[in-house]
């Protein structure tokens, strides 16, 4: 038996062996993976950059508002960081499988034996916990200015409720109360003009997440939570419930219109006015005030004022029903209140089992109601 | 002689009548037993948690999908999330624990064989526990369905008002009853390495597997704890009117969180340390060298065992808490990275100028190499609270998260089976099938998980039955369902080898592999004893000292 | 079915390694510390945060008589297995008995705490947070005490019968590592609920 080498942990030993033709199998392995790895980044940039301010694709690399912006800064520097130590270790690795494999005409010995560096150990401590320290430093400045941004006085505050399984936004002070579907003005970066969001729940835990306006902040039960978006760009953003809320978690959509400030006075001057009573839709009114729509319904400017459900004053100024379950037709509307498991079942409106001329009746009612 | 070995092991000494057969097994407090029945068990669950896996990625493949309902689905992730964590990798680990401990340290069993038998069928109970809620139909006590309020079951979700019925309370009570079983295994796998080490195996001297499972049992006895502390005072929620998470009369929803995921973070390093010994184990013998850094590996794991508890709140950076706590967890959580980097280094470094030898075994340790890597970069991006931000619950932290547990846990996993198969059966497995489940494994496991961080990237939440189009998430939900198909196939193509080599596999000897840890000088298997004297060792490799009597390991160490 | 042979070299120094009892205990005492931790912690944070109800002030007396029973308890059994290792046996069972006494009387009073709590102050782990924390906790102490009483009747019932003998002193040594531990809460319990709490 040969002598193997021993070398201590403080030495190093010399390599043995010269280069010989690898065998494919380690090449396409470590080929393999870091193409798999390269298309998908590279895979993922049309959606990156495709479409405009209208973009239904909530990419978090397409930001549109502070703080998006921030966490997309950091999200590039750390991703850089992490590209270079991949790279580098990924060749490490895949040197030392290919270079140090046994070859077809060996002896048999056993290599040098050796126990460890001291020097390497060292290294690979200390070049880390620098890296460490750049990530977090540039994360802890973004924390900061994120979650410690004052609040400049006379901005636009809202306040969301998270319900199982939509959302209520309320616009303190302004007298609007809304549903799924929230308007904010943009944002002048010469003349800041945020929105700040109160976020309460009313049942369970849920989480408000439009990716290319802000990160996700839980909307907890017994807890106020604050966040604040700064959008720039004009459009419509999607966003969803990123909590597990119960059944329906999956259609709790979310919808933010970042308008003009015309157009966000506009609105705001539409959804602060109550219910115009009609003539044509008497019949369709009545139906719903003597029936239990009113325990769980608002509509202002009528006896009903239920909070269960979201407020229905302007039902038909919203793109969607059913917390984006459904788009807003009057098909889908009459589906909704005869039977809302057949759009989203599970979720907590029971079904109202109405006659075919009540139901056309009251759709014909709230489809009155802009 | 034929069926000789197969009795010594109790596998299949079918002169016997079936009766005697079956007692052995189920009154056996013999640690290899034991080892193998929780083996087996945690097979038989990953089986399932496989096709709860499948039914969902199936449901996923399109959008507005309507492969199951709902309330299906949203069962589907709890059961499958419970199911992978508790019933399959926690047994599975405990039984490589069991089996190898005593033979590796130079013992005759574990510290308390009996104690060891209860914590397995506890553990088994709670399983079946959890499954019946899914038999177990309405009548009978209004156990309902299984539980839906995902793996985590965060409060108020949980409250009788929002879960009503007993669903609930099935993965209470079998998650209870199976966490009995881990503390009896844990106590059990501290107690053995600390007492019962053979002459001259000081701490310095034990194998880098017996360290490591040293330290998860004392993990476990300090994390599986806080659940059940968290889920005793849920049943006394539920049942007795208590308020621990009661929102309504003041309780606070974010304390379970923090109880959950005290239990929850340092519960993923539990299940991949021991993971790390079976790399550690397994790479120096297919290189042909000895673990590069042995001290400073010890040192990492500590290290690991000790900061990971307190990263816990990275998983609750959404929860609205102030800047000094998200930096704060920020920083730990990028620092517990350190050690673990330096574990991959270190194994890079036993490679290095070794004499590789690409069997079954080590084929999965270098994927694990690659692939515990990105799954490490990709919760460094994570642990950036700004970036949990947007990318926390969603399917990037999905993608991150399978990632490590089944490109780091299941890869090493399948390297020790294959590794170890020959010691506990007395026979080889194939090895061409055994690098075909490897390659079609890693073809399935990227195709799922690789594309799977885009969707994350691209807004889409996680726990959702099903998405919108039109939202970018299409090809890739496509492509992942796609992946399992592969790894389907590479399952079937293992349990394939493992049941065919069992019975027609070449016979191995007591050290197939030219390895240098104690049970490869036991017979294949071992006899129930282990060892005919209990041996003296001097140093980290006592089969290489007798092996190279002129050049041992304790002149150097 | 070959082995490969072990070499047998000398040891410098005598092997010994810790005895199983005692880590195994140990072990388990760690365990249990993690699960008071949490009630404790649940309990700190939740004072004060009562919506309603009986507050701590109002209704909570200071159980000197049941504390000074119990931590007398860790006392006697320790006076027991001193007599057991010399094989005093009688000795061992009169301390013994008086460990279980104390033990019990310790329980009784947390009994009667708990009756005056519930028909006299209207207060049930149901009524507050106060409520639901103080019960859980003392209660989950209680639970461990009662574990600790059979236990110990067992040891009894055995030396009763007369098969205790000295050669099983370390296993009671192990028991009673439980019983302090046990007694170790208490202190805790004691300090967070009646001087910290209220």
């Amino acid at each position: 038996m040969h002598l193997a080498n021993h070398v201590g942990p403080g030495q190093w030993a010399p390599r043995h062996g010269h280069l010989r033709a690898v065998r494919r199998g380690e090449l396409w392995r470590a080929s393999l993976l870091l193409l798999n790895f390269l298309a998908g980044c590279f895979l993922a940039l049309p959606p990156a950059f495709a479409n405009g301010p209208d973009a239904s694709i909530p990419n978090i690399f397409k930001p549109e508002s502070k703080p998006a912006d921030l966490e997309f800064h950091l999200a590039l520097f750390v991703l850089a960081v992490c590209a270079i130590i991949f790279v580098v270790v990924f060749l490490l690795i895949s040197y030392s499988a290919m270079k140090f494999r046994q070859r077809v005409e060996d002896d048999g010995a056993e290599p040098a034996q050796v126990y460890g560096s001291n020097r390497m150990e060292l290294a690979w401590t200390v070049i880390p916990i620098l890296v460490v320290l750049v990530l977090f430093l540039a994360s802890a400045r973004v924390i900061h200015s994120v979650q410690d941004a004052r609040k400049p006085p006379g901005v636009l505050e809202v306040t969301a409720i998270g319900h199982q399984f939509w959302w209520e936004f309320r616009y303190a002070g302004l007298g609007v109360v809304t549903a799924n579907e929230l308007h904010v003005p943009v944002s002048n970066p010469s003349k800041p003009t945020p929105t700040f969001l109160k976020l309460l729940s009313a049942d369970t835990d849920h989480s408000f997440w439009v990716p290319q306006l802000a990160g996700k902040t839980d909307l907890i039960p017994n807890r106020l939570n604050q966040m604040w978006i700064d959008p720039h760009q004009t459009g419509a953003y999607v966003g969803q419930c990123a909590q597990y809320c119960g059944t329906q978690h999956a259609k709790m959509l979310l919808r933010i219109y970042v308008d003009s400030p015309e157009q966000f006075e506009r609105w705001l001057g539409e959804q602060a006015k109550t219910a115009q009573p009609s003539e044509a839709v008497s019949v369709g009114r009545r139906v719903f005030e003597s029936t239990a729509c009113i325990n769980c319904h608002t509509i202002a400017g009528t006896v009903a004022n239920g909070r269960f459900g979201p407020d229905l004053t302007h039902l038909m100024s919203r793109a969607t029903i059913a917390a984006g379950a459904a788009t807003n037709t009057h098909e889908n509307l009459r589906n909704w209140i005869q039977d809302p498991n057949s759009i989203k079942p599970g979720s907590l409106m029971p079904a109202m089992k109405l006659n075919d001329q009540d139901l056309d009746a009251l759709t014909a009612y709230l489809e009155s109601l802009r | 002689m034929a069926s000789e070995s197969l009795a010594v092991a109790g596998i299949g000494d079918f002169k016997r009548p079936l009766t005697a057969l079956l007692n052995d097994w189920v009154v056996t407090v013999d640690h290899k037993r034991l080892g193998i029945l929780y083996i087996l068990y945690a097979i038989v669950f990953l089986v399932i948690g496989g096709v709860e896996a499948t039914i969902m990625r199936i449901q996923l493949i399109v959008p507005h999908n309507h492969f199951v309902p709902p309330r299906v689905f949203n069962a589907l992730f709890t059961m499958h999330g419970t199911t992978m964590v508790f019933f399959v990798a926690m047994p599975v680990l405990f039984g490589f624990a069991n089996y190898l401990l005593p033979l590796m340290i130079g013992a005759r069993d574990m510290a308390f064989p009996r104690l060891n038998a209860f914590s397995f069928w506890i553990t088994a109970c709670g399983g079946l526990l959890l499954y019946f809620s899914v038999i177990g139909g309405d009548g009978l006590y209004g156990a309902g369905n299984a539980p839906d309020v995902g793996w985590f079951a965060y409060a108020p979700l949980t409250s009788q008002v929002f879960s009503p019925g007993h669903s609930t309370d099935f993965w209470v009570l079998g998650l209870l009853v199976s966490g009995i079983g881990s503390i009896g295994a844990a106590v059990n796998m501290v107690a053995t390495v600390l007492c019962l080490r053979c002459p001259g195996m000081t701490l310095g001297k034990m194998p880098l597997f017996a360290w490591l499972n040293f330290v998860m049992g004392g993990m476990v006895l300090l994390v599986i704890s806080p659940l059940t502390a968290a889920q005793i005072m849920l049943s006394l929620d539920r049942y007795l009117g208590a308020h621990f998470f009661d929102t309504q009369a003041g309780g606070s929803a974010v304390m379970w969180m923090h109880f959950f995921w005290i239990f929850g973070h340092p519960e993923v390093y539990v299940l991949i340390i021991p993971c790390f010994a079976f790399a550690s184990e397994i790479i120096p013998v297919f290189s042909r060298k000895p673990i590069f850094g042995y001290p400073i590996m010890v040192a990492a794991t500590v290290t690991i065992g000790f900061v990971s508890f307190s990263v816990w709140a990275h998983h609750m950076f959404t929860v609205g808490m102030n800047s000094y706590a998200n930096s704060f967890f920020t920083i730990t959580t990028m620092a517990v990275g350190v050690p673990t980097g330096i574990k991959i280094f270190n194994w890079i470094g036993t490679m290095w100028g070794g004499k590789i030898r690409f069997k079954t075994p080590m084929l999965f340790c270098v994927g694990f190499l690659f692939q515990f890597l990105i799954a490490g970069l990709t919760g460094i991006m994570l642990s950036a609270a700004p970036l949990d931000w947007q990318l926390g619950n969603s399917y990037f932290v999905v993608a991150h998260f399978h990632y490590v547990i089944v490109g780091g846990i299941l890869f090493t996993l399948f390297g020790a089976f294959y590794y170890w198969f020959p010691k506990m059966t007395g026979r080889m497995y194939a090895e061409s099938l055994g690098k075909l489940h490897f390659w079609l494994f890693v073809i399935g496991f990227h195709l799922t998980f690789d594309f799977m961080h885009i969707p994350g990237l691209l807004g889409m939440p996680r726990r959702i039955y099903t998405y919108e189009p039109g939202r970018g998430w299409d090809v890739w939900n496509l492509i992942c369902t796609i992946g399992v198909f592969f790894q389907i196939a590479a399952t079937l193509v293992f349990v394939g080898n493992l049941l065919w080599s069992m019975w027609k596999g070449e016979r191995a000897g007591s050290d197939p592999w030219d390895a240098w840890t104690l049970e490869w000088s036991t017979s294949s298997p071992p006899k129930e004893y282990n060892f005919a004297a209990i041996p003296v060792v001097r140093s980290r490799r006592p089969l290489w000292d007798i092996k190279h009597p002129e050049d041992p390991d304790w002149k150097y160490e | 079915m070959s082995t490969i042979p072990i070499a047998q070299p000398a040891l410098e120094k005598p092997w010994a390694l810790p005895s199983r009892g005692p880590v195994g205990m140990a072990c388990l005492i760690a365990a249990e510390s993690a699960i008071f931790t949490i009630f404790v912690v649940a309990y700190l944070y939740y004072i004060g945060r009562s919506l309603s109800g009986p507050s701590p002030k109002e209704v909570l007396e200071l159980p000197i008589f049941a504390t000074v029973c119990l931590l007398s308890s860790s006392l006697t059994i320790h006076f027991a297995i001193a007599a057991m290792r010399k094989g005093k046996m009688s000795a061992y069972s009169f301390w013994w008995f008086l460990t279980i006494l104390l033990g019990s009387i310790f329980l009784g009073e947390t009994a009667r705490e708990w009756f005056h709590l519930i028909y006299d102050k209207g207060l049930t782990i149901s009524t507050n947070l106060f409520g639901t924390t103080y019960y859980s906790l003392v209660g989950l102490h209680a639970f461990h005490v009662t574990v600790g009483l059979i236990g110990l009747s067992v040891f009894m019932i055995f030396a009763l019968l007369g098969k205790l003998q000295r050669e099983h002193s370390e296993r009671a040594d192990v028991f009673a590592m439980y019983w302090h531990f046990v007694d170790a809460v208490w202190v805790v319990v004691f300090s967070v609920v009646y001087i910290i709490g209220r």
